[in-house]
């Protein structure tokens, strides 16, 4: 399955005090950096993608689609959290198999499935593990497994990998593009590291106070032509 | 529309329940009583015996918890009971049993019956009697008191566990024994007496529990209960004080409901009761004393149980007429 | 809106425990309808007098069984290596399990006239020592109730600390008092309104402690009074004014306890961590020791007589007599189906509340259904099991379906009785769990029963399993229900007690309330292995 473009049209959503308003365009099998301060809504932007809040008013339209009033199960679109990916009292197999029945009720077919993609993150034999037992990078590979056993053409993540180490980060920064190169999937990825988000994005969507602030190719953004409070958020 | 969820749960329980009705049959006669009358060591299963072979037919006991309970079941049932006979009351309960209209005269003999005072009720058939006393514990006390008096203006050391008359039919008891010993000054001789009042129960088995186990040497019972401890325990430790001023009597009686008229089962049974095959069952299962004549003479051990100096009892309508001012006042007394 | 099924739960529960109770009302207020002069004649001065002892005896008994269960629990938290912990936690879900007159008994074999500790009192008294009855007696057996129901919830609401506070407090070099006021004071205070209410409501409906050890009438709840109005006077009328009085007053108290604390947060990250490290030292092991061996002792001395008591008596026979078998096996069969129900009405209350509370807006206040799922059915509690009884006899007279209606009965008042203490267990867990896996949850589509068998039922095992024993300990001890129908088809064991006890079969008795607490100790062991074998992957967690 090939990537979906996500708009978000005129989307506006309060959170207490804070009112945001969010317009965003990605193109279909786009790699998007979303940056910004903390608090300033990089999280909401990808809940609201996700499903998990929902706009006072506006439309997100995911594949030209209007899934504004879809519940985040039936959106094309997959979100790996930076923790609490994984349910802790059942085994690796499990955890990913859930990706592709939410009754555990698993054919043939989707066991070999849910094997090839823990092959393919560099799981095998770990099957029966939980996830108490796995390493912090471990697990968030089994949430990728899962991103590839679900298989839908969006896949967001929210600071995927920041309690991961250096070596770590880069190695799974490799598996994500490489993945993205075999399925082609639209994404998101909530990150406040530059190196990150030059190696992985094409494109830099910078959120501040609420609104998308500033959205162009990562190469302006960190030249000394981009926005001025950009440069002062990564401090350069 | 808060009758709606009310009928639809009626109708779940009464589905629930549908399943274990017991079928009304031919030759077959109910009796409601209570449950230490039914216990595999009480009267019951003897009876129950005894009967059936009289009549070739089916005796079946439903047991609840004790005579206030049976008329409360009674009352709550109305025409609608199972119930053919109803045994277990007592002379405090008669007047409110008969104002319910649910109960038949018995149409029987009472030539058998001998109770003191004599008996001639047309509703209520005795089949078992006893007088309240104060049973004390003769390894604590050498010497009991000899009277109401005494007791009432004893040593305060010597401490007595009463029941509720609010709650227990032995607390009410003593209330009417007081009553009928001190008249009007009854609050004034309560007022003497608490202080010998270790505490006061909710019913007869928590006061005699207190009192086996040491708390207290003296505790409201009856006449009977050293022949218990003697007959089934082989102890005479435990006596029963005897009142000059006399015991108060309680009378146990059943009646036959107005639902029992259609069934000649339960007329029989009335008839039965004053019979030696009934009253024999009575006096080491129920530990009371028969109210007709036995087959073999008792157990020297109620022969030796005190003989009440003189009979006190209140008429039925007289108790039920005074009783709510009477436990107020106790109460008055008691909290103060 | 979508009808979320979580809630629709929620509120066929409530719809139960609401017909449990209506239902009895609606009986009684239909009969009392012939003559309600009962109800008005009910409030005179000695019910002014009966309702102000038993809101006195209720909040001194509260304040004597918390305050000392805050620091047993906080040591006891604080020692997760103590020896023995187990075991005396175990013992201290067996008091809930005895009927009051066993407990009363197990209380004065210690401290009455005729206690093992009469000569020791009576020496510093001088003169002969008068027994702990009146208001002391009363507060003492309370205590003995309630200290340790106290000191398990408390210590439940501790262990829900996470442990990287703990290791933070290690880290920081916290000392007992800085810890206490910065991480175990905060979760006791949440959790404090909860547990202090709980434990006053079984004080306000306290009936065979008070009368027994009251001394005299002067120690009266409005429970005898409700008690006396139903049995010996037949007034439903004033049985339901007294009820109403009951909860209302039990309402308003409850009501002043949650305003006074903070409500329960869930810790969304919480990491169910491996053992946290026992940080006391120097002298406060001592005085924590203490604590904990002087709960003990106050709590094991009343057992002990109980087991002495017991052991008097001749076990062989009561072990092969059918009736006791017969009534064992009825009291297990009862307890555990009203133990199950509870256990289900409590999943469905705490899924409600959840969905509820997720679904308002964060700044908005609790609605009046997720309050009432939240604390309101805690106050069935105060309805006396003989008002729900009575309520349902008159109601369903004339069907003729009495005779099966008892255990049914048995069954419900238990299971909605027991629901307040399995709920304390459930929600916090219930509610940890959902705010972990709520998004992937709704990600992931998966709902219904598949959430509750794969995600929701392995979160909360453990508690539910906890609320179970909890619920079954209650169930095996009450007589409420059954005093009043008294029938022969529902002989429990302290319904066999009781009968034994009621025939001069004192000894019987004392050694069937052995039995029962050997039965209620057994299920404990049970319940408590069941959350050691199967519950084991929760405690590795999702360890950051």
């Amino acid at each position: 399955m090939s990537g979906a473009g996500v708009r978000l049209d005129r989307v506006e959503f309060s959170y207490g005090e804070a009112a945001m308003r969010f317009d965003l365009d990605v193109a279909a099998g786009e790699i998007v950096a979303v940056m910004g301060p903390s608090g300033s809504g990089k999280s909401t932007l990808l809940n609201l993608i996700a499903g998990f809040e929902r706009p006072s008013s506006g439309r997100v339209l995911i594949g030209g689609a209007d899934a504004t009033r879809l519940p985040p199960a039936l959106r094309p679109v997959s979100m790996v959290f930076q923790e609490n990916n994984l349910f802790a009292h059942l085994d690796v197999a499990r955890n990913v198999g859930l990706g592709r029945s939410p009754a555990l009720k698993l054919t043939a077919r989707d066991r070999a499935d849910v094997a090839a993609a823990l092959a393919r993150t560099g799981l095998s034999g770990k099957e029966g593990r939980l996830p108490g037992e796995l390493s912090g990078g471990e697990r968030q590979r089994v949430a990728l497994s899962r991103v590839l056993v679900r298989d839908r053409p969006v896949l967001l993540l929210d600071e995927p990998f920041a309690s991961l180490g250096p070596a770590l980060r880069r190695e799974m920064l490799d598996l994500l593009r490489g993945l993205q190169a075999e399925r082609g999937m639209t994404i998101l990825m909530v990150t406040h590291q530059p190196d990150e988000a030059r190696a992985l994005a094409r494109r830099i969507a910078f959120v501040e106070d609420g609104t998308v602030a500033a959205f162009a190719p990562a190469d302006e953004m960190f030249s000394q032509a981009g926005p001025s409070a950009f440069r002062a958020y990564i401090g350069a | 529309m808060r009758t709606t969820p009310f009928i639809l749960s009626a109708a779940m329980l009464a589905l629930l329940a549908a399943a274990s009705t017991p079928a009304a049959a031919d030759g077959r006669l109910t009796v409601y009583t209570y449950d230490s009358f039914t216990a595999e060591w009480g009267p019951g299963p003897a009876v129950k015996k005894a009967f059936e072979a009289r009549c070739g037919c089916e005796l079946d006991f439903v047991a609840v918890a004790d005579g206030v309970a049976l008329v409360n079941r009674l009352r709550l049932e109305g025409k609608d009971t199972q119930a053919d006979i109803v045994l277990g009351l007592d002379t405090n309960l008669t007047f409110e049993a008969r104002a319910t209209g649910l109960f038949s005269p018995h149409g029987v003999s009472l030539a058998r019956v001998a109770v003191p005072g004599g008996w001639d009720d047309d509703t209520f058939v005795p089949y078992d009697y006893g007088y309240f006393a104060v049973v004390y514990d003769s390894e604590a006390m050498a010497t009991p008191p000899a009277s109401l008096k005494e007791l009432v203006e004893g040593d305060g050391d010597d401490k007595i566990v009463i029941q509720d008359p609010r709650t227990s039919t032995p607390g009410l008891g003593l209330l009417l024994w007081m009553k009928a010993v001190y008249g009007d000054e009854a609050s004034a001789a309560w007022a003497k007496l608490k202080d010998k009042v270790l505490t006061v129960t909710p019913g007869w088995s928590e006061a005699y529990g207190l009192f086996t186990n040491g708390e207290a040497p003296m505790v409201l019972s009856y006449t009977t209960s050293p022949a218990y401890h003697e007959i089934a325990e082989g102890t005479t430790r435990y006596k029963a004080a005897a009142f000059a001023e006399g015991h108060y009597l309680q009378v146990e009686v059943a009646a036959r409901t107005v639902k029992g008229e259609a069934n000649p089962l339960a007329q029989d049974f009335l008839d039965f009761m004053t019979t030696p095959a009934f009253q024999d069952a009575i006096p080491e299962a129920n530990w009371m004393f028969p109210a007709a004549a036995t087959s073999a003479p008792l157990d020297p051990a109620f022969e030796r149980a005190v003989r009440p100096a003189a009979t006190l009892a209140f008429a039925p309508e007289e108790i039920a007429k005074n009783r709510q001012a009477w436990v107020r006042e106790w109460l008055d007394v008691m909290s103060r | 809106m979508p009808r979320d099924g979580r809630i629709l739960a929620g509120m066929a529960g409530l719809g139960l425990i609401g017909i449990l109770v209506g239902g009895a009302f609606a009986g009684l207020i239909h009969e009392a309808a012939r003559d309600w002069s009962g109800a008005g004649e009910a409030f005179d001065a000695y019910l002014f007098r009966v309702a102000r002892f038993t809101l006195w005896q209720a909040a001194l008994s509260t304040l004597l069984s918390v305050a000392p269960a805050i620091l047993v629990a906080r040591a006891l938290a604080r020692h997760p290596a103590f020896a023995g912990r187990g075991l005396i936690l175990k013992l201290f879900a067996l008091p809930l399990a005895l009927p009051a007159i066993v407990a009363a008994m197990g209380v004065l074999a210690l401290l009455g006239r005729a206690g093992l500790f009469a000569d020791v009192l009576g020496g510093w008294s001088g003169g002969r020592w008068p027994g702990v009855y009146g208001l002391p007696g009363i507060l003492t057996a309370h205590v003995f109730f309630n200290l340790p129901l106290a000191t398990r919830l408390f210590l439940q609401a501790l262990e829900a600390v996470p442990a990287d506070q703990w290791r933070l407090a290690a880290q920081l070099g916290m000392g007992a008092r800085a810890s206490f006021r910065l991480i175990e004071w905060p979760a006791l205070r949440a959790a404090l309104p909860g547990v202090a209410g709980l434990v006053f409501m079984l004080c306000v409906t306290s009936f065979t402690i008070v009368l027994t050890l009251g001394g005299g009438p002067g120690a009266t709840t409005l429970e005898v009074a409700i008690y006396q109005a139903l049995r010996f006077d037949f007034d439903p009328a004033r049985a339901v004014a007294l009820t109403a009085l009951q909860v209302a007053l039990t309402v308003a108290v409850v009501a002043l306890l949650l305003k006074l604390g903070a409500g329960m947060a869930a810790d969304a990250g919480l990491p169910v961590a491996p053992r946290r490290p026992a940080v006391a030292g120097g002298v406060e092991r001592w005085v924590n020791a203490a604590l904990i061996l002087a709960s003990l002792a106050f709590v094991a001395g009343p057992l002990a007589a109980v087991v002495v008591a017991g052991a008097r008596a001749d076990l062989a026979r009561l072990l092969a007599d059918p009736a006791v078998h017969r009534a064992t096996l009825t009291s297990l069969v009862l307890a555990a189906t009203s133990a199950f129900l509870c256990v289900a009405l409590s999943l469905a209350l705490a899924a409600a509340r959840r969905a509820m509370e997720m679904k308002r807006r964060r700044d908005a206040r609790p609605s009046f259904l997720e309050r009432m799922l939240d604390t309101g059915a805690g106050f069935v509690l105060v309805v006396p099991p003989i008002v729900i009884g009575a309520g349902w006899f008159v109601a369903l007279r004339g069907t003729g379906q009495l005779f099966a209606l008892a255990p049914v009965m048995v069954v419900a008042v238990n299971a909605v009785m027991a629901m307040p203490f399995a709920l304390r267990a459930i929600r916090p867990a219930w509610d940890a769990a959902s705010a972990r896996h709520e998004r992937l949850a709704a990600q992931l589509g998966i709902s219904g029963i598949d959430r509750l068998r794969l995600i929701d039922w392995p979160a909360v095992r453990r508690p539910a399993l906890t609320a179970l024993a909890f619920a079954m300990a209650l169930s095996l001890g009450d007589l409420g229900v059954i005093a009043l129908f008294g029938s022969d088809s529902v002989q429990t064991l302290p319904y066999l007690l009781y009968a034994r006890m009621g025939s001069y079969r004192t000894l019987d008795a004392a050694g069937l309330a052995l039995l029962l607490g050997v039965v209620c100790l057994g299920l404990m062991m049970l319940a408590e292995q069941g959350r050691a074998e199967r519950g084991r992957p929760e405690l590795r967690g999702e360890a950051r």
